[in-house]
């Protein structure tokens, strides 16, 4: 067992977050709307070493899968990461995350005047345009710090 | 045009625009014969900005072509005010019109009504967004007056909160069009303009002076330099003086210019303009009249 694997405890069921790049924890969890509100047991690790990064951070949440939404939205700051599903101690399903075509629901659109930050009921909507978002309603680009726009509410 | 709601002038292909555009044609020649073809249609002028021409000139239309229009009245006076979302807004008017024409201060809000209704429905404007039944009428006066195709089309001003400019700009990219983008640095098209036009390989280029493209235009299309987004007044003046038309300006350019703007202008045309044959202005407002009977005529026949 590597150094940085002893760091944070093995979890029996739930899903382990890795390679994420050094400093996007907080903002994954974020996403998973996790802030120990509900009681979840979540390990975080933080810039420990890691081969291919360099540095990465780690998160292991107890009792949670996650879903194919929250992964589309993942695959934005953690283009890197993979997702292992763990089930009685054994991982039983490991994936990389991909870019989605379309984000739903999640981030906020950073145009203070788009209807989708209007209290309306209506879900924000971003188009995946290679390495940028772009709101379907009012059309505003986001190319980068896109955890600076995930609507955590 | 087999779509349920006009939102954008991205939605328009050529085929499109020629078909409103030859009905109004129609239309314009011989308006006795549309006065009862809606008769018994309800239009809901949903207007959350204030507008004189969008609104009336939709009203003079739906009436010509027989039908009749409702009006949500002011945002003070309607339950609007009492804190009803939008899409409650619709939802309701929905079941008391045929169509729905909207006008509304943010963005995408036209898209998101559209959502909650069945009816068509009719972007009148979305704060800095689209307006594209004005770009109708203004291809309408184009072709008038100069033609869709093989010309050269300069359009200044406030080029960033135009929403005027948005359309006209995405729709002109249907023909072949030169388009060249007059504006001080700070009023530029805004990103999302300017990636759509690049995608549609647009012939597009960007200036801050007027004075240097100006004989090559055959259409000159003037926007308001809005005083109010500009944070420092002086910083307004250093530009603002740029930015307006009056005869000498206009001695460089073409006999047959076309010199357009979608008003209200303020100063940036002179009005000794307004008595030479550049002026087409006052006759771009007026074809908002048969341009939106013809649009109208053709999404309530819609599908």
């Amino acid at each position: 067992m590597s150094d940085h694997e002893l760091r944070v405890s093995k979890i029996r069921n739930g899903t382990v977050i890795d390679h994420v790049a050094a400093g996007q924890a907080l903002n994954v969890l974020a996403i998973l709307g996790i802030d120990g509100s509900a009681g979840e047991s979540v390990s975080v690790g933080m810039n420990v070493p890691s081969g291919r990064l360099g540095r990465k951070d780690i998160l292991k949440v107890e009792d949670r899968e996650l879903s194919p939404s929250e992964v589309d939205v993942l695959s934005l700051i953690a283009p890197e990461a993979t997702i292992n599903i763990v089930r009685g101690y054994e991982v039983v399903e490991k994936n990389r995350v991909e870019r989605p075509d379309r984000v739903v629901g999640v981030l906020s659109c950073p145009n203070h005047n788009c209807i989708t930050n209007a209290n309306e009921p209506v879900d924000s909507k971003f188009a995946v345009l290679g390495e940028e978002l772009r709101c379907e309603y009012c059309g505003t680009f986001v190319r980068e710090s896109f955890a600076d726009h995930i609507d955590a509410s | 045009m087999r779509h349920d709601h006009l939102i954008s002038a991205a939605q328009l292909s050529r085929a499109d625009v020629e078909a409103v555009l030859d009905r109004a044609a129609e239309i314009d020649a011989d308006p006795a014969a549309v006065r009862e073809r809606h008769a018994g249609t309800v239009l809901a002028l949903c207007f959350f900005e204030p507008s004189t021409r969008t609104k009336m000139s939709f009203d003079t239309a739906m009436k010509r072509l027989g039908g009749e229009t409702i009006d949500m009245g002011s945002v003070e006076s309607s339950s609007v005010k009492k804190g009803e979302s939008l899409a409650d807004t619709v939802r309701v008017i929905e079941g008391y019109a045929d169509a729905l024409v909207l006008r509304h201060p943010s963005e995408g809000s036209a898209q998101m009504a559209s959502e909650f209704v069945d009816v068509p429905l009719v972007n009148a404007g979305d704060g800095a967004g689209q307006h594209p039944s004005q770009t109708l009428l203004d291809l309408y006066t184009i072709r008038e007056n100069a033609g869709l195709d093989d010309i050269t089309v300069g359009v200044m001003g406030d080029l960033k909160y135009g929403r005027t400019v948005h359309s006209l700009s995405m729709a002109l990219t249907n023909f072949d069009v030169r388009q060249h983008f007059v504006s001080p640095a700070s009023l530029r098209l805004p990103q999302s303009v300017r990636y759509d036009l690049r995608e549609a390989g647009a012939e597009v280029s960007e200036h801050e002076e007027l004075a240097g493209i100006l004989p090559e235009l055959d259409v000159l299309y003037v926007t308001r330099i809005q005083r109010e987004r500009f944070p420092d007044e002086r910083e307004y003046r250093a530009v603002a003086g740029e930015y307006q038309i009056d005869l000498s300006t206009l001695a460089e350019a073409k006999e047959s210019l076309t010199v357009m703007h979608p008003l209200p202008r303020v100063d940036e045309i002179d009005p000794a303009v307004d008595e030479t044959a550049y002026a087409n202005y006052f006759e771009q407002s007026h074809n908002g009249v048969p341009v939106r009977m013809a649009l109208l005529d053709t999404l309530l026949d819609s599908p």
